[in-house]
């Protein structure tokens, strides 16, 4: 499994488009990809719950990734925050 | 004649007919059913047409108000595709035998809770969404038809609620305004209003009963107010600012887009001053061709702390990405004298004016500098930002921010992090700083003249004090040739200079500014177009 922390950037945090990208993104991978935020976790394939997260911006999230394609699925997701989040 | 508040959505003004929208009372029939896989089938098939729906909304708001809004279609579409909410509905079906509709509209509603339940007043706004969905499938999986609501005559529309389906569908031509009872400013219904310039109010405590279709109303969006039957007085009143706001729009519209350059091909910057992140909108509205002093004050002030890097980063790249590769020139902290934030402990002075503050403050508490500049330079990564220093007097205070600057540099270099260097400049509004204008030019790579502290400090008038109002007189003989001296000396360095006082805007000096090779004026965003009106008819 790999994991990373991220820092949200953006002024309205995980707000809907940005979490519709991300289920996209996430639905590309065969690995399970799971966001945490105050002990919750989500799988990030799933738009609503991602978005009850209520993640805002300053919130720090833990990004877990495990599955076969891990590495690929990790810098994606990785750059997927940085660009967009 | 009655009139009610609420939140403004857009800035307009209109005045006409109300159509009153009243939601049909959706019952939905709690039914048993043998087959609960028929029904399932049924359901597909009704997200299979739901989603295609989604899809030609989607294509209509591009065409209507651009990719950017359009996008919350999209995401409906997703919202239809979520397997939490598809898992749930199938799920009721199966164990309670209970129709498609009815699970639809159940599990809508516990969607809908969750998001209205969340203390963030964006995500609030989102509980509308998933109603929006959820209704519409339910009309599919019914075979109702959907209704759209259209009048003969363009109408201000009244209702308790509008889904952005709702709005988009409508027909534009037929929409004076929007008043809603419920919705936040954060609603994309209110984004869509945005987009489509029309007058919207949300949040107007209005009883949909006590008013009927036909009735006269006027929808002011700048003071966001609705007057339903108005009195003649403010009938005549409402006509005439319209007829104002139309000949804005005119103005706008043979003007947008358009260089401002004068008959005989000299180019001028037209560049707006804005105090806070917010102001953009209005930077983008009125055609201004960058930003050409963006105080920073608005991220120091109101609070009990100093802002982080992080905090002050998000800000400016904000607002460079905005603008999408026009120019932003950001002012560092220009704290003290009539701005004051208790926390920098700033004391009483005898002086303010001529005090401790802005650059000063600066180069003697470096560190606050030093996480402005990290901020700034970090953020010109992502567009086309400059950065501009305050009531500069002399060349070694130049000299002492290039090498803090270098210093942060050095920092971020070690550090791995991102970064630009960006344009840098000083703002002239001392008379020293017009003194050695010659010197300075060699050193920094533009000048924008501050005309408001160049007059009070050339001509000894505390802009404060009222009662010395007659003597303060930007059009003095010494300004003039003081801003004459500064172009001079900037254009024999090479290097550009801009006007962002008050002195800027005037009407009366802008052929003169041109003349003398002012290369940039940078003025509240509502005088842009006015300006370019000038500057091209010269």
């Amino acid at each position: 499994m790999k994991k990373f922390e991220y820092v949200i950037r953006d002024e309205v945090g995980i707000h809907a488009r940005p979490a519709g990208m991300l289920a996209k993104e996430a639905k590309k991978y065969e690995s399970k990809i799971v966001i945490c935020r105050d002990g919750k976790k989500v799988e990030a394939t799933k738009l609503m719950a991602v978005m009850g997260l209520g993640v805002k911006c300053g919130n720090t999230v833990e990004v877990e990734v495990e599955g076969a394609d891990e590495d690929a699925a990790f810098e994606a997701v990785k750059a997927f925050f940085e660009t967009n989040l | 004649m009655q009139k009610l508040s609420g939140k403004s959505v857009y800035k307009g003004i209109v005045l006409g007919p109300v159509l009153v929208l009243k939601k049909k009372e959706q019952t939905i029939k709690r039914v048993g059913t043998a087959d609960p896989e028929a029904e399932i089938k049924r359901l597909e098939k009704a997200v299979e047409l739901t989603a295609l729906q989604l899809q030609r909304l989607y294509e209509k708001a591009v065409g209507e108000v651009g990719e950017a809004s359009a996008a919350i279609f999209e995401v409906h579409r997703m919202m239809l595709e979520d397997e939490d909410y598809r898992n749930a509905i199938y799920n009721m079906i199966r164990t309670e035998t209970v129709n498609a509709e009815y699970a639809v509209a159940v599990t809508g509603d516990n969607f809908s809770e969750m998001f209205a339940d969340m203390d963030d007043e964006y995500m609030k706004a989102r509980a509308a969404d998933v109603k929006d969905i959820s209704n519409r499938l339910v009309c599919n999986l019914t075979g109702e038809e959907e209704t759209n609501p259209t009048s003969t005559e363009p109408s201000v529309i009244v209702a308790e609620d509008l889904s952005p389906s709702e709005t988009v569908q409508m027909d534009k031509e037929k929409i004076l305004g929007f008043v809603t009872v419920c919705g936040s400013t954060n609603s994309h219904t209110a984004i869509l209003a945005r987009m489509m310039n029309i007058p919207a109010l949300v949040g107007v405590p209005i009883d949909l009963d006590e008013i009927h279709t036909g009735m006269e109303a006027v929808v002011d969006g700048f003071r966001g107010e609705v007057i339903l039957e108005p009195s003649d007085e403010i009938r005549a009143r409402t006509e005439e600012r319209i007829r104002e706001e139309k000949e804005k729009t005119l103005l706008l519209q043979t003007l947008k887009g358009k260089e401002t350059v004068t008959s005989d091909g000299r180019n001028v910057h037209l560049y707006a001053n804005i105090g806070s992140a917010g102001d953009v909108g209005y930077v983008l509205e009125n055609d201004a061709e960058g930003i050409g002093l963006f105080r920073s004050e608005f991220l120091y002030l109101g609070r009990d702390d100093f802002p982080t890097e992080e905090e002050q980063f998000a800000a400016y790249r904000q607002v460079v990405q905005t603008m999408a590769g026009k120019k932003v020139i950001i002012r560092t902290l220009d704290i003290g004298a009539d701005k004051q934030a208790d926390y920098f402990n700033l004391g009483e002075e005898e002086n303010p004016a001529m005090g401790y503050r802005a650059i000063r403050i600066c180069l003697k508490q470096p560190e606050i500098f030093k996480t402005q500049l990290r901020a700034l330079l970090r953020a010109a990564a992502f567009g086309n930002l400059s950065v501009m220093y305050p009531m500069i007097t002399s060349v070694e205070e130049v000299e002492q921010i290039s090498s803090i600057v270098e210093e942060v540099q050095k920092e971020l270099e070690e550090q791995q992090t991102p970064y630009k260097m960006p344009e840098q400049g000083i703002m002239i509004e001392t008379p020293a700083a017009v003194m050695i204008s010659d010197e300075l030019a060699r050193r920094v790579d533009f000048f924008s003249i501050g005309t408001n502290d160049l007059t009070q400090y050339t001509l000894a008038v505390d802009r404060q004090n009222g009662r010395l109002d007659d003597f303060y007189n930007p059009h003095h003989g010494a300004i003039l040739k003081m801003i004459r001296m500064v172009v001079e000396n900037a254009h024999k360095a090479g290097k550009w200079v801009g006007i962002c006082g008050e002195l800027g805007a005037d009407t009366e000096l802008t052929e003169t500014f041109v003349n003398m090779g002012v290369d940039e004026l940078s003025v509240v965003p509502s005088v842009i177009l006015k300006l370019r009106k000038i500057i091209r008819e010269m």
